[in-house]
């Protein structure tokens, strides 16, 4: 403690009290293959011993559709901007969801792997890394899905057309995948010590996908709501996936750019917090 | 080749007793305030507290590891010995970054690969080679470093045949093998081993003692084994640092270590008058305690035992009925006997304030015990306490055959013979 800067003949200094921002990013490049073994471990036990498979990937977004097309687009009539009403169903369910898993499954990563947290050392953001990456596996069988759905309306004439938006389209991924990561990060840090905060993730998230423009677009959402909507930093990213892949949507450089400083912010927020919490975590869990 | 590989200084680990996380949220407000707004000492880490679990603290903190200061070369063959609770684990969970240090520092030269439990990391699902891979991957091994290996790990774990099968078919021996196999694999400078020997049949353990004998004395690796089974510590060691309450007791030779460990199982005398987690209207106080053998050498299997206490009386009471009960429990806080006045016809005088139960023959295995004691006065509870008086029964050739009693074969020792 006396003297801050290690000398060079040790590789390892263990430390109680570190700096904030001793994030160990050499580490984690180190480990890069474990992320990798994560990820294929999460998709092989997914479908080992299942029946249909890698199919499930398919099953949740067509039937949330199929649900949605009926409760908001034939009971409630929603506007769907003069798109077919399971092509904008779909785009958002899709979107959304991909954010949504990345939130909810890196909120509990301490939680769940508290047993090899506290046997082994490996840079802990490797696990909520891997999930991010796992998911984006699922997201990018579940965007064939769409594109199938899409070239299906498209040969039946419906009215849209992809614009020069699909340009962003990696940036957009970047964007919901480390936003749900950073507020992720964020909860599961606080919940090793405060546990009740876990039961908020998961009916937050669900009440928090009727405050973004999933199941309605935002033209149609009434004015004096507007404003609160458009605070929600996924709003953006879902109008500008649709405006990319639909036509139709809001895409400026205010709304993605509120989005992308809102998903800086936090991510390096939880970064910070994760790291900080990693630590001393296995004592209270 | 004396250069220092670890450095451990001022070393402390502090850990919260009793419930975390009940109304912490303004405990951790006051405590942010008092130490980082207003920049003064951590009231919550009182100093100088000890971590001996019959004495009961000031505060709720307490310190499993204190002020640990040691050095290891490299090469060495370190064994870290000590009763439950010593501070064992906590030193290897600092050591290898599962949990970090409350004050002090460690310093280390070169890889640490530490096996606090073999198979970390095992998925039921996937087959024997993929968690090869995974497993490696979980303990810091590069994807091509484990392909180099896998012939020479899949060879040692004698599961070939099994290799490209779920591991959840596997019956539990060949999942520790495989387990192992994957973990003395590991090319690093220093490897750290908890108890995790213990399982596996005889001849996998004779193995893996044997590999990793190999390792510090073959490749000059540095190893730190922490143990219960003085034989095997005597054997893969040549250093030994022996804790106690979260302190270092001794360090040097193994010999010397393990000696002075064993002394340790000698007579042990408490007091009990300044223990507050009692339950009973206080008519009779036990102040003091002794567990000894008779020559007060160490404690021993087959020796007779003395368990003797010192109580106070109140002497306003007119006692009429009492009674005075030892139950013994093993660590596992399972009862393994139990002594009582009130099951046997000897007399004895309450009103000499001591009483003493003698075991002939103690028959009870090699092991750290403690007792729960209890006093009834006139049919009501008096002083009653848990878990005090600990005390260890050493490991020896008991049957004189040149080996230790295995431990995990029943908690009794026979005076048996064949023919």
């Amino acid at each position: 403690m006396k003297n801050d800067n290690p000398s060079p003949d040790w590789d390892l200094v263990i430390k109680g009290h570190t700096s904030l921002f001793d994030v160990k990013f050499r580490d984690l490049w180190h480990y890069r293959d474990l992320l990798v073994m994560f990820v294929k471990r999460d998709f092989v036990s997914f479908y080992k011993q299942t029946v249909l498979g890698p199919l499930w990937f398919f099953i949740q977004p067509i039937f949330t559709t199929i649900v949605f097309s009926l409760v908001f687009g034939k009971l409630a009539g929603i506007s769907t901007d003069g798109l077919p009403q399971f092509l904008f169903y779909l785009s958002g369910i899709t979107a959304w969801q991909y954010f949504a898993d990345c939130l909810t499954k890196t909120s509990t990563v301490f939680r769940d792997n508290a047993n090899i947290f506290g046997k082994v050392y490996f840079p802990r953001l490797i696990m909520p890394l891997s999930i991010v990456v796992s998911n984006l596996v699922r997201f990018g069988v579940q965007l064939l899905l769409f594109f199938g759905v899409m070239i299906y309306f498209a040969l039946n004439g419906a009215d849209f057309s992809p614009t020069y938006g699909i340009l962003f389209f990696p940036v957009l991924i970047i964007l919901m995948a480390f936003l749900g990561l950073g507020i992720g990060l964020i909860i599961t840090a606080i919940t090793t010590k405060y546990k009740d905060l876990s039961f908020l993730v998961t009916f937050g998230v669900q009440l928090l996908m009727y405050a973004t423009t999933v199941i309605y677009p935002l033209s149609a959402a009434p004015e004096a709501y507007k404003k609160y909507i458009q605070l929600n930093p996924m709003t953006g990213i879902i109008e500008a996936f649709r405006f990319a892949f639909l036509g139709k949507g809001e895409f400026t450089a205010w709304s993605i750019g509120y989005s992308a400083v809102f998903t800086l912010i936090m991510l390096f927020l939880g970064i910070i917090i994760f790291n900080k919490t990693e630590k001393n975590f296995v004592d209270t869990v | 080749m004396s250069t220092p590989v670890i450095k451990v200084e001022n070393l402390s680990k502090a850990y919260q007793l009793g419930k975390i996380g009940t109304g912490t949220i303004s405990r951790d407000i006051e405590r942010f305030w008092i130490t980082k707004v207003m920049g003064k000492e951590d009231p919550f880490l009182k100093i100088g507290e000890t971590n001996d679990r019959s004495v009961k603290g000031q505060s709720d903190i307490v310190w499993s590891l204190k002020d640990i200061n040691f050095e290891i070369n490299q090469g060495d063959a370190v064994g870290i010995i000590g009763r439950n609770g010593a501070g064992k684990s906590t030193l290897l969970k600092l050591l290898s970054r599962v949990t970090g240090p409350t004050t002090g520092e460690i310093k280390v030269k070169g890889r640490i690969a530490s096996l606090l439990e073999v198979g970390t990391g095992f998925h039921p699902e996937l087959t024997g080679k993929e968690n090869i891979y995974l497993n490696g991957a979980i303990l810091g091994m590069r994807k091509k470093e484990i392909t180099r290996k896998l012939d020479e790990i899949i060879d040692f774990s004698g599961v070939e045949r099994y290799i490209d099968t779920p591991v959840k078919r596997y019956s539990s021996g060949m999942y520790v093998r495989l387990a192992f196999a994957v973990a003395a694999h590991l090319e690093s400078e220093i490897l750290i081993v908890d108890e995790v020997l213990a399982v596996g049949d005889a001849e996998f353990q004779k193995k893996c003692l044997g590999k990793m004998g190999d390792i510090s004395k073959g490749q000059g690796r540095t190893v730190l084994f922490v143990s219960h089974n003085m034989a095997s510590v005597q054997n893969l060691c040549t250093k030994g640092i022996m804790l106690e309450h979260g302190m270092i007791k001794a360090v040097g030779n193994i010999e010397e270590v393990v000696r002075e460990y064993l002394s340790k199982s000698r007579a042990e005398d408490v007091v009990l008058a300044d223990i507050s987690k009692r339950k009973g209207n206080g008519k009779l106080r036990f102040v003091h305690g002794h567990v000894g053998c008779e020559d007060n050498e160490t404690i021993e299997t087959f020796k007779n035992l003395t368990i003797k206490l010192d109580f106070n009386l109140d002497p306003t009471v007119v006692i009429a009925q009492k009674r005075i009960d030892i139950g013994i429990n093993n660590f596992m806080g399972d009862r393994v006997a139990w002594l009582s006045t009130s099951n046997i016809n000897d007399a004895f005088n309450i009103q000499n304030n001591s009483i003493e139960f003698t075991i002939k023959n103690l028959p009870l295995a090699p092991g750290d015990y403690s007792c729960n004691i209890y006093s009834e006065i006139n049919n009501e509870v008096a002083d009653w306490l848990t878990e005090v008086m600990d005390f260890s029964i050493a490991e020896k050739d008991y049957y004189q055959s040149g080996k230790l009693v295995p431990r995990n074969q029943g908690s009794i020792l026979l005076n048996y013979n064949i023919k």
